[in-house]
């Protein structure tokens, strides 16, 4: 990483303006030119190294369900119980942990009420329980992490 | 909170939760595919972060990409009266990106308080670990460690076209 691209990352992170021309302000900020910056960018999504550049939204609040669930799954069934869990499109993420519970997923429904529906289904399907564990507070979400 | 956005946020919500476009004008781009006002755009964009609808705006790293490879799912069980002000407390340490308390299911799962810590190793976790149970202190009842060894899958929150 160059150190165009250094700063692009650890500078904007947060606080991109909503504005007419955002990426000159934000440019302005970080002692780049607009189209440095635009370009900039884009290596950086082009490399992976970003994974998007834009708003990140807060699940719950745009009227879904979000939970985290977990199941416990055994050695010999783990390949079958994956395919069955991620066939739900509700699935946005599936984890194998390293724990007696080594299967951990996020189920997000637009409908709030799909959510126990979805996994009452998982349950029936793969024959486990489901450890439901919605987030009951949420005491920070966010990280900046420095290059 | 459903009464929070209406479907022009939605369609909004749709044309950017993948990223803003990488031109000079990207709201007036967004806009234009919309058929909308780009004033109007701009204005709820700034509404929705003024709720918390959206949360940052910017730059999202892969964390993996960054040298972050080690993520460690940090779990604690700690008294139900203290989990609030512990939870801010350990949320508010740098290496924790997520910190949220979930219910215990008893008996296999006594923990209530979670932190998402990431590192650039296990041994960085594990000192993170170190650095969460001193501050829990007497508090720190039991805790665990889960390692993901393989994401299964990872399609990320979308609301649907």
């Amino acid at each position: 990483m160059n150190d165009r691209e250094r700063t692009i990352v650890n500078g904007l992170q947060g606080g991109f303006p909503i504005c007419e021309r955002p990426f000159l302000a934000a440019a302005e900020r970080l002692g780049l030119a607009e189209e440095e910056l635009i370009e900039g960018l884009r290596g950086l999504l082009e490399q992976g190294v970003l994974s998007r550049f834009g708003p990140l939204y807060h699940a719950e609040r745009l009227g879904g369900a979000l939970t985290l669930a977990a199941l416990r799954v055994p050695e010999a069934e783990f390949e079958r119980v994956a395919a069955v869990v991620n066939g739900f499109p509700e699935v946005a993420h599936n984890y194998a942990r390293d724990h007696a519970l080594n299967m951990w997923f996020v189920v997000a429904t637009e409908r709030p009420e799909r959510k126990d529906e979805v996994i009452r289904a998982i349950g029936a399907a793969t024959g486990l329980s489901v450890y439901d564990m919605p987030k009951l507070a949420e005491y920070f979400v966010g990280l900046r992490l420095e290059v | 909170m459903s009464e929070a956005i209406d479907e022009i946020d939605r369609a909004i919500i749709r044309a950017t939760q993948a990223g803003l476009p990488l031109t000079p004008r990207p709201y007036h781009d967004v806009a234009e595919r919309l058929g909308l006002p780009p004033e109007e755009v701009m204005t709820r964009l700034r509404a929705m972060q003024a709720r918390g609808v959206i949360r940052r705006l910017g730059a999202v790293p892969n964390h993996y990409k960054l040298g972050y490879q080690a993520n460690g799912m940090t779990v604690w069980d700690v008294p139900d009266e203290w989990v609030d002000e512990l939870g801010a407390r350990v949320g508010g340490l740098d290496s924790v990106s997520h910190c949220y308390r979930r219910p215990r299911h008893l008996p296999d799962w006594p923990y209530n308080l979670f932190a998402m810590v990431h590192g650039r190793s296990r041994e960085d976790v594990e000192a993170e670990v170190r650095r969460i149970a001193a501050l829990l202190g007497e508090y720190d009842r039991g805790r665990a460690v889960l390692y993901s060894t393989r994401i299964l899958k990872k399609t990320g929150l979308r609301i649907a076209e």
